[in-house]
């Protein structure tokens, strides 16, 4: 039998709702597995024993109420952990930098107000690189966490946190942020669901910002339908946030009932690079098999150079973080900018330069209207194929230390997630297979905007037919 | 990129580089430059820029007042404060 922490959301939720166990207890469970195993894998920056064990009492009252089964608190009484970029009103909040280690936020972002709303117990807040900036978690100013896979290993990142606290079981469901890759990266690293989704879906208030125009919060779970639960949560228009779309959220879980559509998946040959892990290439290429056995047609198709959206993605984030970083003074919050850790600086520094007088047009308008020619590349393939199939990061998860003194050791690892970013497109990592040294390798599902439905389906047909989700690292 | 430049856009920055974190950036900055410099190959003199992907335009709402943060709450993140104020350096000699 499975032990509480490791248990989905799904089976949370009916376990919580039959009375198999209580809330009190489920949240012991994820606090004890914390307290015997983050030691070593340091996923949480801060864990809020006393706060999650009070709310769980709470949950608990209402559960054992007489109507608790008409309930329509979606995770009412899950333990779920939240990066720390978003703010938690008396709940410290870093962003992993040193400039924040001190600051105590005195509101909820959306996100988190949106948990709380659905009944979520907020157990902790995840390390990652710092203000996001990152594909690792080294450039944490706290510390590096580690892959529960082997422990010598990066989870990925920025959001590597809330990656390895999942697979390491020590909580229900995560939160994390996405700007390019740091949702889809470190769950493809850790061997679970990161679902990225469309830009606006979900609203940006209270998430300590980086590039402001590609910012994306989103689920990190062990199931397709976790992250189905999840996102039902958080989507929607918030008067917080005028970039959230006004659009209708779908009844995802619904989705996940409907019957597969005939789909037709684009395979773009320029994500498969050269010389990239033969492993990664050969297990996606059998995850794409497993989908045509699903029903789905299969399709070559053809898409700018990546290394394109590298270049375009690293003047715009760049940029968009130079004036984000801009208002952290030291005055009314935080430390002053002496505190700014040496890749915050190099970002700030590019950022600063490429938007400066006399280079604005080389630079930052160039990247702009590359930007427009990804969109069209993406609308153009779109009309050809409903989704796109690639793998997500070109290798498996690299040693502690491999980011180090490398400047773009973020942005060649995220070379396969950069351009779906650029256009605002939402995207799904599935774990689809092992290497031969046992560690988790992903795919991504990339869609048109506002296509959530339509990969929450279709990943969830891919996990329904294989158990890679089902995995876990042996802790000791 | 020349030092000078470095020097000058941490000074836009607010930043105070060392020393050697200048020649480290200066190094790091150019050739990361020149990496960028390959959207050169990339056609785009009728191309309009993309700044945000939304597709929203003039996102409006009722300029109307409500409950905010209260002084204290505003002021609670930092120890620099005076007469209920932010304090911070003079701007004028």
């Amino acid at each position: 039998m499975k032990r509480l922490s490791q248990l989905t959301i799904k089976e949370a939720r009916e376990g919580l709702r039959r009375k198999k166990f209580s809330s009190l207890e489920l949240t012991r469970a994820c606090l004890e597995r914390i307290k015997k195993f983050d030691k070593k894998i340091k996923a949480f920056l801060t864990v809020c024993e006393r706060e999650s064990l009070e709310q769980a009492r709470r949950s608990d009252k209402i559960l054992n109420q007489p109507l608790a089964a008409t309930n329509r608190q979606a995770l009412l009484g899950v333990p779920v952990a939240v990066k720390d970029n978003f703010c938690t009103e008396g709940v410290k909040t870093t962003a992993a930098s040193a400039v924040l280690e001190n600051y105590f936020p005195v509101y909820d972002a959306t996100v988190v107000q949106r948990l709380k709303e659905a009944g979520a117990i907020i157990i902790g807040k995840t390390n990652m690189d710092a203000w996001a900036h990152g594909s690792s978690t080294e450039t944490s100013q706290f510390f590096t966490t580690r892959n529960p896979w082997d422990l010598s290993r990066l989870p990925g990142g920025s959001s590597g946190g809330s990656a390895a606290a999942i697979i390491a079981d020590e909580v229900i469901g995560a939160v994390g942020s996405e700007t390019a890759g740091s949702i889809r990266q470190p769950a493809a690293w850790c061997g679970m669901v990161g679902f990225k989704p469309t830009y606006g879906r979900v609203s940006r208030y209270g998430l300590i910002a980086m590039a402001s125009s590609l910012d994306s919060p989103g689920p990190m779970t062990k199931t397709i339908e976790d992250a189905a639960f999840v996102l039902q949560a958080l989507a929607g228009q918030d008067k917080m946030d005028a970039t959230t779309s006004p659009k209708e959220v779908p009844d995802y879980l619904m989705a996940l009932e409907k019957k597969l559509p005939g789909l037709k998946i684009g395979i773009p040959k320029e994500y498969f690079l050269e010389g990239m892990n033969k492993e990664v290439v050969a297990v996606v290429q059998g995850a794409i098999k497993v989908l045509e056995k699903l029903g789905m047609r299969i399709k070559e198709v053809s898409l700018l150079d990546p290394q394109y959206s590298v270049a375009v993605y690293t003047i715009l984030q760049r940029s968009e973080v130079s004036s984000n970083l801009a208002r952290y003074d030291g005055l009314r919050y935080g430390n002053d900018r002496a505190s700014f850790g040496e890749e915050a600086k190099r970002r700030i520094m590019l950022g600063t330069y490429a938007l400066s007088s006399g280079y604005y047009e080389q630079y930052y308008l160039k990247a702009q209207k590359v930007r427009t020619l990804i969109c069209q590349d993406f609308d153009r393939v779109f009309s050809q194929v409903n989704l796109l199939v690639a793998p997500t990061s070109p290798s498996v998860a690299l040693k502690v230390g491999a980011s180090l003194d490398d400047p773009m050791f973020g942005e060649i690892q995220d070379i396969l997630v950069e351009a779906s970013t650029l256009a605002g497109l939402p995207g799904v990592n599935l774990p689809c297979g092992f290497s031969k040294e046992g560690l988790p390798i992903g795919m991504q599902i990339i869609g048109p905007q506002f296509s959530e439905e339509l990969l929450f389906q279709a990943g969830h047909a891919y996990e329904q037919a294989t158990d890679w989700h089902k995995r876990r690292p042996k802790l000791t | 990129m020349e030092k000078k430049v470095v020097e000058h856009v941490a000074l836009l920055a607010s930043l105070k580089l060392s020393q050697k974190e200048i020649k480290k950036f200066q190094k790091q900055l150019t050739d990361i430059l020149a990496y960028i410099g390959q959207l050169e190959e990339l056609k785009t003199q009728v191309v309009e820029p993309t700044s945000q992907v939304t597709g929203l335009k003039n996102v409006f709402r009722e300029d109307e007042s409500k409950p905010s943060l209260s002084q204290d709450e505003v002021l609670s993140g930092t120890k620099k404060v005076h007469n209920g104020m932010f304090k911070t350096k003079a701007i004028f000699e």
